[in-house]
């Protein structure tokens, strides 16, 4: 019994210390955010003086309200076609035997690991000419392809593990094949939706590259790219950068 | 309800491997036909042919006068049970089972009215509310049973259902399935490699080897009537003694006796020709122990007795003998076809557990030669099998069960 005793005590001791070091930047975050005008030069963890006065200034702000929006709703959109998309195409992969398909998922593979930014100039000329530049079908398309080949190599996985004999039971009882699916694998499947689900969404979420170079004005530019704006606009300011950062974003490559 | 017609059906898989090789069958409504052969014989694939999950090669499937070739496997109204069940893991035992119901979009009250009788007939009704996965073999088993009865099909299509199941659930399950069969009177195609499973359940059986059907019949007439070499082998356990016969004259010359060649296979085999002889290890009896008026019947030999298995309620004795090296080259082939290795010629036979005959002694055994079965060793024929003409009807024809 002591033993276990111990074993919990030092368990615990770890856990807190794990908690302690992911949690300490973000209560630091909070904090600063709360913290209102010069108050951030105090020099103390706590704000001296407690206030949303930074909230109500950045949502105040068009520049960031719009690019809120413009992000979750082009994250949303890719996430949903792109798991879609990919959900089709790894059940066909995992379950069908055709020509070619060693390379569909090579060249997806490969796809991935595409260096993006090489893809930005030829992109940009594109998007102006057919009028996609500046909107969100012109972010949505992007992001759905590059989140794509990852979103099939794990749904692939994922269908591979169930086994055939599911299905086919389905049919016997009567299902049609898109019953089965629907019913049966989808279902079964569903922790693996929800993986490739959050993948693609955070890829969209915390894009910077397309963000910042296929957009030019609050019509589809994304957070990530607004801060930047942000900073750039403001830096001469004493106003805290800090606080156009709420908790809820996650560290993207503006930060620095 | 409905009776199945496999007329001359065929499988070819797209790698060549030829695995069911023109099979024509008949099961009548109401029948229990049992599939029965060694690993890799074609029940499996002729199954799943019947119930449309491969694709039929050539022939025809009829299912009451139905061309069924083209039809998907929820346009036949079949319902199977699988190897391992193939229960859907995120449904309830009672969505399971009313999963066919659901599909065809059946009303709430008549859902629960129908799980609910299949429930009884199995006796799932405390696991309803449970998962697959909290449920034992035997309950998953019952599931997968209460998922094929709860709708009507046309025929139950069982693939190897007992085989994951320990063996005392097994005989548990085995009659579990008769009776339910029974009560239910469908048609019920069954496969299996167990052949104590083909002869307690089947109304009929059909012995596969190697994609080719080789006799459907029923059990009686399976295991005293077999066809040829293969199904004597792969009938009887343990199984069917296989000796080297020589014919010389009117008589028959086997490894520890001679006996009077039967009249009616004289003409049909020419003098000096070797033949196979089959005798099952019953049909021999401790001399000494044979009824006097019986005695005059068989012939006494002496034999060499090498091992005694005793097992209370019958003793086995195992006797080897040199048999030349065709022949014995073509029953070391059988044994390993029917998944069995044979080490040595030898002969098994079963003895009254009374009997004093003990390991290494020399023993007189008892045989009544009448009871021999010849084959022909080239083809494998049953030579001694009745010839179709004064055959019962019942065995050429499928048979109608009283209900």
């Amino acid at each position: 019994m002591t033993t276990s005793r111990r074993a919990q005590v030092a368990w615990a001791a770890g856990a807190v210390l794990i908690l302690l070091y992911t949690l300490t930047p973000i209560a630091w975050m909070i904090s600063l955010s709360l913290k209102p005008g010069d108050d951030i030069y105090n020099k103390q963890f706590l704000p001296t003086d407690w206030s949303l006065e930074n909230y109500r200034t950045v949502f105040a702000t068009d520049l960031f309200t719009s690019a809120l929006r413009n992000s979750i709703g082009i994250s949303l959109l890719s996430t949903v076609f792109s798991v879609l998309i990919a959900m089709l195409v790894a059940y066909a992969i995992a379950r069908l035997d055709f020509p070619g398909k060693k390379l569909i998922l090579s060249v997806a593979l490969a796809i991935a690991m595409f260096p993006v930014i090489s893809l930005i100039g030829p992109l940009f000329d594109m998007w102006r000419a057919v009028g996609l530049f500046d909107t969100w079908l012109g972010l949505i398309i992007p992001y759905i392809s590059f989140t794509l080949p990852l979103s099939i190599w794990t749904l692939s996985a994922f269908f591979r593990e169930i086994p055939w004999e599911m299905e086919q039971a389905a049919q016997v009882d009567g299902a049609t094949p898109w019953q089965a699916f629907r019913r049966v694998i989808v279902p079964l499947a569903a922790p693996g939706v929800f993986t490739t689900a959050i993948i693609a969404f955070f890829a969209g979420w915390n894009d910077f590259v397309f963000g910042v170079s296929l957009t030019s004005t609050d019509a589809a530019r994304p957070v990530p790219a607004a801060l930047a704006f942000f900073t750039a606009r403001r830096s001469s300011s004493s106003r805290p950068r800090r606080s156009r950062r709420p908790p809820w974003s996650s560290p993207s490559p503006s930060s620095s | 309800m409905a009776a199945i017609s496999i007329q001359h059906l065929d499988k070819t898989y797209p790698d060549g491997y030829h695995a069911v090789k023109d099979v024509s069958l008949d099961i009548a409504d109401g029948e229990f036909m049992i599939l029965v052969g060694p690993s890799g014989c074609g029940k499996s694939t002729l199954l799943r042919m019947i119930v449309g999950l491969e694709d039929i090669s050539s022939g025809d499937l009829l299912i009451d006068g139905q061309r069924m070739n083209q039809k998907a496997p929820r346009d036949r109204n079949l319902s199977m049970v699988f190897q391992n069940y193939a229960l859907y893991p995120h449904l309830s035992v009672f969505e399971n089972i009313a999963f066919p119901l659901r599909l065809k979009r059946t009303p709430e009250a008549e859902v629960r009215e129908r799980v609910k009788a299949a429930a009884d007939t199995l006796e799932l009704h405390e696991h309803l509310e449970r998962k697959p996965s909290q449920l034992s073999g035997g309950q998953r088993q019952r599931v997968a049973m209460g998922r094929a009865i709860v709708r009507q099909a046309d025929a139950f299509l069982f693939d190897e259902p007992l085989s994951n199941l320990d063996a005392k659930l097994r005989g548990q399950m085995r009659t579990e399935i008769l009776r339910m069969q029974r009560r239910l009177g469908t048609t019920t195609v069954y496969v299996t490699h167990d052949q104590t499973e083909a002869m307690t359940l089947g109304d009929r059986v059909a012995v596969l080897r190697k994609g080719e059907l080789q006799q459907v019949a029923a059990p009686r007439e399976l295991y005293e009537q077999p066809a040829n070499l293969f199904v004597a082998g792969f009938i009887g356990s343990p199984p069917m003694n296989f000796l080297p016969a020589a014919v010389r004259g009117d008589t028959l010359r086997l490894p520890f006796l001679t006996c009077p060649l039967r009249s009616d296979i004289a003409a049909e085999v020419a003098d000096g020709q070797v033949l196979i002889a089959g005798a099952r290890p019953e049909y021999f009896e401790d001399a000494t122990l044979v009824d006097e008026r019986k005695r005059d019947r068989g012939v006494v030999f002496e034999v060499e007795v090498d091992v005694t298995e005793w097992l209370g309620n019958e003793q086995y004795a195992f006797i080897p003998y040199e048999a030349p090296a065709d022949i014995a080259d073509q029953l070391a082939g059988l044994a390993r076809e029917l998944d069995s290795e044979q080490m040595r010629t030898q002969m098994v036979v079963s003895l009254d557990p009374t009997s004093r005959v003990r390991d290494g002694e020399k023993a007189s055994l008892w045989l009544d030669p009448s009871r021999l079965l010849l084959f022909d060793p080239r083809t494998g024929r049953n030579l001694t099998l009745r010839k179709s003409s004064d055959r019962t009807p019942e065995a050429a024809a499928p048979p109608q069960r009283a209900r």
